[in-house]
């Protein structure tokens, strides 16, 4: 439970979002050349980070519009907010 | 057994103010190698050391845990044993459990207060209906008990339930699986680790795992905060941790943790004496020996270690325990907490090798891993004697989402996730 700053709506409750889970996995180009293992890899396997992670929201009961967000796991604390398109911010 | 309990005892202890109990298991400290190490003094962990030392003769072993044994999410489920899963790899592996669990105090010595008190799922709408009766067939060919039940008869099995076809999610009907129940989960860790420790396995708390040392791609030991000790294989239990364990190994799982929330109310007189679940509207409920109402919330839907939970997802499992028990309308809650579940895209566990010899998973139990203790400490001790796994626990492995045979049991597995 905590408070999301969408860059679209200003600040809102974290129940108007949905998380979409971990960013920047990229889709890959040439889908019919894919071994299994990197389907799995692109599919299913996660970082699932204890600490910093990047991630992917949407704003669904709101704008609902995607957005990035840097978020610490380990104590729920928004690092960074940023659109879809810019570049991660580094620490 | 050095310290049985039985009859016998109690009354002799009785005499001496039952100040000379003896402890149930030791305090030691770390040696310098182990033939087998246990990371995760959960349930599961301690259910792996005792069959790795019972059935595989393995003893000279260590379990290794950062807090107190049971702290983690074996201290914070709602106790819930049941084995009506839909599919066949599913229900080899739950019923598998459920049948160690109807002997376990037995085979313990150690009262685990296992009470099969029976386990309903309603069902809301028709295709609810479709799911469990189906689920209630697949459930009969692989030789687990499961009726179905009509509203009438939901309604004399569990009177408290409102069963008026106004309310916003009507009961339809409900599946009940009679050997289902209840365990009383402390008594689950306490009583593996007493067994555990009496065929001289290791328990060491407050021993947190820093590190996995490995050798290409094998095992050599782990990096602990009580120092480096040495092993060839590795068992990982560690449950909403598990990822942060694989990453230490530099290996990656199909997991997300999140947090599960579950609360408890004042205790009241008997009210419930049986397990009731909705999927469709998430809330279940039953009443602790305590008196206390035992109540499931869902998951956050985002990756969270905090151990919380957010309000609105209590809030949404409170509405609909109301709208389905309006006698509990002026019930006080009074104690609510979180643990981190580590949930698999197909909402199945992991009970593996991996790709580095000598290093086992035994996770992705998400939401339901209580109910499996007996059965997953089994199959994970075979698994890692044997460097194969049981026939039970094949299917469970983490090739599948590689080969994409995946066990599918979102919403098969009677609890939406």
């Amino acid at each position: 439970m905590f408070l999301i700053n969408c860059p679209y709506c200003g600040e809102r409750d974290q129940s108007e979002f949905s998380c979409g889970g971990e960013a920047h996995i990229v889709r890959p180009k040439q889908p019919t050349e894919l071994s299994d293992d990197e389907w799995a890899e692109y599919l299913f396997m996660r970082k699932n980070i204890k600490g910093v992670q990047f991630e992917r929201w949407n704003h669904a009961h709101g704008c609902r519009k995607w957005f990035n967000m840097v978020r610490d796991t380990s104590n729920d604390k928004i690092h960074a907010v940023y659109k879809m398109g810019e570049k991660p911010p580094v620490e | 057994m050095k310290n049985k309990y039985s009859i016998f005892s109690l009354i002799k202890n009785a005499f001496s103010q039952h100040e000379n109990w003896k402890q149930a298991w030791g305090d030691p400290e770390p040696k310098t190698e182990y033939e087998a190490i246990i990371i995760g003094g959960g349930g599961h962990g301690l259910a792996t050391a005792y069959y790795l030392a019972k059935k595989h003769n393995m003893r000279n072993i260590a379990v290794l845990e950062k807090g107190w044994i049971g702290g983690g999410n074996t201290g914070r489920n709602t106790t819930i044993i049941r084995s009506n899963y839909l599919w066949d790899a599913s229900a080899g592996l739950y019923d598998h459990a459920l049948k160690i669990w109807e002997n376990l105090s037995q085979e313990l010595n150690y009262n685990i207060m296992f009470s099969q008190r029976g386990v309903m799922n309603l069902a809301h709408n028709l295709q609810d209906v479709r799911d469990l009766k189906r689920r209630t067939h697949a459930n009969r060919l692989n030789g687990i008990d499961a009726v179905w039940l009509n509203t009438d008869q939901v309604k004399e099995f569990c009177p408290i339930i409102n069963t008026s076809p106004d309310i916003r999610y009507p009961v339809l009907g409900g599946t009940l699986q009679r050997r289902a129940g209840t365990a009383r989960h402390d008594a689950v860790a306490w009583g593996y680790a007493r067994g555990a420790d009496e065929m001289g396995v290791d328990i060491i708390q407050n021993c947190e795992v820093k590190g996995i040392k490995r050798n290409g791609d094998k095992v050599e030991g782990v990096e602990t905060s009580k120092g480096f000790i040495k092993t060839k294989k590795i068992g990982v239990v560690a449950a909403g941790h598990s990822s942060v364990i694989a990453n230490m190994a530099g290996i990656k799982l199909p997991l997300e943790s999140k947090p599960l929330q579950a609360l408890v109310s004042e205790p009241v007189k008997p009210i419930i004496d049986t397990v009731v679940m909705s999927n469709a509207v998430h809330a279940y409920v039953s009443q602790s020996d305590k008196g206390e109402l035992v109540i499931g919330a869902g998951t956050d839907a985002y990756v969270s270690y905090t151990q919380r939970g957010s309000h609105d997802v209590v809030e949404g499992t409170l509405k609909a325990i109301l709208e389905l028990y309006p006698i509990f309308s002026r019930m006080k809650m009074l104690r609510q907490w979180g643990g981190i579940v580590d949930i698999c895209p197909d909402a199945s566990p992991i009970i593996s090798k991996t790709n580095i010899k000598g290093l086992y998973f035994n996770c992705g139990w998400g939401t339901g891993g209580f109910k499996a203790t007996p059965g997953s400490g089994d199959l994970f001790a075979h698994t890692i004697a044997n460097d194969e796994p049981h026939k039970l626990n094949a299917a469970f492995n983490l090739n599948r989402f590689v080969s994409g045979d995946l066990v599918d049991e979102h919403g098969a597995a009677a609890v939406a996730h």
